[in-house]
């Protein structure tokens, strides 16, 4: 791939329906590479079903959804095509419990990228270190914090090399004292360019690194701005309404 | 603008009573010392006793079986009996019991005393059944290649990551062993001219019991786990197929499935050319456990997260990748009782081969009994002696999946 494939993520009038309910409603966006795109709102908007569009663990059943390249669909081959360069980091780090972190970090390189034994540890402690934790690497993810779960579960989609990192609420599950560890490594995540599509609630975070903030409210975007204009001068009152609930102590 | 994340505070002085100046100083002071007035550290009580002593034990009994008169009476009264039955025990099987092969001890020892001389004096056809007198050492020697991988398998070693592989292949390898040391071919060849040929129908008693409960062990597993997976699967004819086999076998009795296999099978075939009676019954009892089987794997795979299947689709791993690495280790992991509860009942329903003129344990203790009108009468010492025997192994059995557990919870 020697030329960069913009825009990255691109949903053209996806709609989406769980049964009768109707998910998505008529979702047009476009993430360009190094966008740090953050994705707020009330629970059971749709911004968790919007993300995981991205890599193909929700289906749509309307509009198009091209990511990398790649129109996201039945086509079993574009899914793993686009899977190939989509990490995703769930809300509940989804570590396997049964591998020692090191190998949680090993498995996918070697089994789906074919990656030597050796190949794919040196790529492992690259980004355990990246997230700072490659003393942890022969544990069991049950005897670290959650805070360091996260991390290694950063870690985990980091060693796949992707060009989009997805984030489903990466901090929600953690102790308060523990989120801080985590944004910072999501903080320099970004400032190394990595092309980010976030859903979260901590609105610091999204004013210090968003390119680009979304509100979404039933199924739909509501408000679409730069950080500056959507913390400060907000044209949606649903937006103004979301953030005064936020500030209020 | 409260939201923005403040560093993380250090609060040392939670837990530590002397603030520390520089940290006082570092943020508002005023809090910390607010905080340190307030803070006052209980001191660490000692850890109640607990007492372990006879006495006391015994004591903490007393409190729960005498507190009340007909309480202490019906301890009394089961105690008594428990005693009675006890002695009664004792003196059948052991005090006026005849432990020489002496028929006419025996006999005159009759409603008093157990015969354990008829164990002695037909142990080679209970253990060995009809298989030739002469070649009997084969079928010892087969028995003690299983007993010893069943020993190293209860063993903690066996199963950790470094052994695991050289575990699995040394059952492969002992299986064939058996195989040719019994039939005295390899495989159908006739490669060991120095052991006369063993037909099949003469194999019995407790190595045809360890060969069929084993080898079917061995080969329901997979199949139960292919058809789990296949139960589970989004595929709908696979599914429809899995279900249909699952719940139309469990449907069936075992034996109408060995009647099937040992004499239906061989009618149905067009040629003379069908696979030996022993394989056919092999094979009856694993399509008949491998339903059985399925049904507890698909409980351990509906107990594992959803998210872990999400993260495996995520790092793009295929569905066999994800079922060999992610979800099968710790579905499997979940389901150790009830797979061990299903091999022991394997192991016990073998007794059922019976019927099909296969002589395995329980079969060949009946074969001895029958055959012999002098000891027929002592058949209850017979069938203790073999009921020993299956416990040892269900116990074995029992203890390689404790051990199994065991390894599992301690990561």
């Amino acid at each position: 791939m020697t030329h960069p494939i913009d825009p990255l993520i691109e949903f053209k009038h996806v709609n989406k329906w769980y049964g009768a309910f109707h998910a998505l409603k008529d979702i047009n966006l476009k993430v360009q590479t190094g966008e740090r795109v953050i994705i707020c709102g009330p629970s059971g908007s749709g911004k968790s079903t919007l993300i995981r569009c991205v890599n193909a663990l929700e289906s749509y059943q309307e509009g198009e959804l091209v990511v990398n390249g790649h129109t996201l669909g039945d086509d079993l081959k574009a899914t793993q095509a686009v899977r190939q360069h989509v990490g995703m980091v769930f809300q509940q780090f989804n570590l396997f419990p049964h591998l020692t972190v090191l190998e949680n970090l090993t498995l996918a390189p070697e089994k789906s990228q074919g990656l030597s034994k050796s190949r794919a540890q040196e790529t492992a402690f690259e980004e355990l270190h990246r997230v700072h934790i490659a003393e942890q690497a022969d544990k069991y993810p049950a005897q670290l914090s959650g805070g360091q779960q996260q991390r290694v579960a950063i870690a985990r989609a980091l060693c796949m090399k992707p060009k989009i990192m997805l984030f489903d609420e990466p901090t929600s599950a953690l102790d308060p004292e523990m989120i801080q560890e985590v944004l910072d490594v999501m903080v320099e995540l970004a400032q190394a360019g990595m092309t980010m599509l976030c859903v979260t609630h901590e609105m610091a975070f999204a004013r210090s690194v968003a390119s680009r903030v979304i509100l979404m409210d039933q199924g739909q975007m509501i408000e679409e701005a730069p950080p500056e204009v959507f913390f400060n001068a907000p044209k949606h009152p649903r937006t103004q309404a979301f953030l005064s609930a936020l500030h209020r102590p | 603008m409260n939201t923005l994340p403040s560093p993380p505070s250090p609060s040392p002085s939670l837990t530590s009573l002397p603030v520390h100046p520089k940290l006082a100083g570092s943020h508002e002071p005023c809090d910390d010392q607010e905080r340190a007035q307030v803070f006052q550290e209980i001191a660490a009580r000692s850890v109640p006793v607990e007492h372990k002593g006879l006495p006391e034990r015994l004591r903490q009994l007393s409190q729960f079986i005498l507190t009340q008169p007909i309480e202490a009476l019906l301890t009394l009264g089961l105690a008594l009996l428990a005693l009675q039955l006890l002695s009664l025990a004792l003196n059948w099987g052991v005090l006026h019991a005849v432990f020489q092969i002496d028929e006419g001890a025996c006999q005159s020892a009759r409603g008093e005393g157990a015969c354990w001389g008829m164990v002695g004096e037909k142990f080679r056809m209970i253990l060995w059944g009809r298989y030739p007198y002469a070649e009997q050492w084969r079928c010892a020697l087969s028995c003690a290649l299983a007993l010893g991988m069943l020993g190293w398998s209860v063993g903690s070693k066996a199963w950790t990551s470094k052994f695991r592989t050289i575990t699995l292949w040394a059952w492969v390898i002992t299986g064939l062993v058996i195989q040719a040391l019994m039939s005295g071919n390899f495989l159908g060849l006739r490669v060991l001219p120095l052991w006369p040929s063993v037909e099949t129908e003469l194999w019995g008693g407790l190595p045809l019991t360890l060969i069929l409960s084993l080898g079917s062990i061995a080969l329901a597993t997979p199949m139960g786990i292919l058809l789990a997976l296949g139960r589970t699967s989004e595929m709908p004819i696979i599914q429809s197929i899995c279900v249909l086999y699952i719940e139309l076998v469990r449907g069936v009795p075992l034996i109408s499935v060995l009647f099937m296999a040992s004499f239906m099978f061989p009618l149905l075939m067009p040629t003379l050319q069908t696979p030996d009676v022993l394989i056919r019954v092999l094979l009856g009892i694993t399509l008949f456990s491998a339903a059985y089987t399925a049904e507890v794997v698909r409980g351990g795979l509906q107990a594992v997260d959803k998210g872990q299947l999400e993260a495996a689709q995520s790092l793009n791993l295929g569905y066999w990748q994800t079922q060999r690495h992610v979800i099968l280790p710790q579905a499997l992991a979940h389901i150790i009782p009830g797979m061990v509860n299903n091999f022991i009942a394997i192991f016990k329903d073998t007794s059922l081969v019976t019927i099909v003129s296969l002589y395995e344990l329980t079969g060949a203790l009946g074969l001895a009994l029958n055959g012999d009108a002098n000891w027929r009468p002592y058949k209850l010492e017979g069938y203790l002696f073999i009921a020993a025997i299956y416990f040892f192994f269900c116990f074995a059995l029992s203890r390689v999946s404790q051990n199994l557990e065991h390894r599992l919870a301690n990561r």
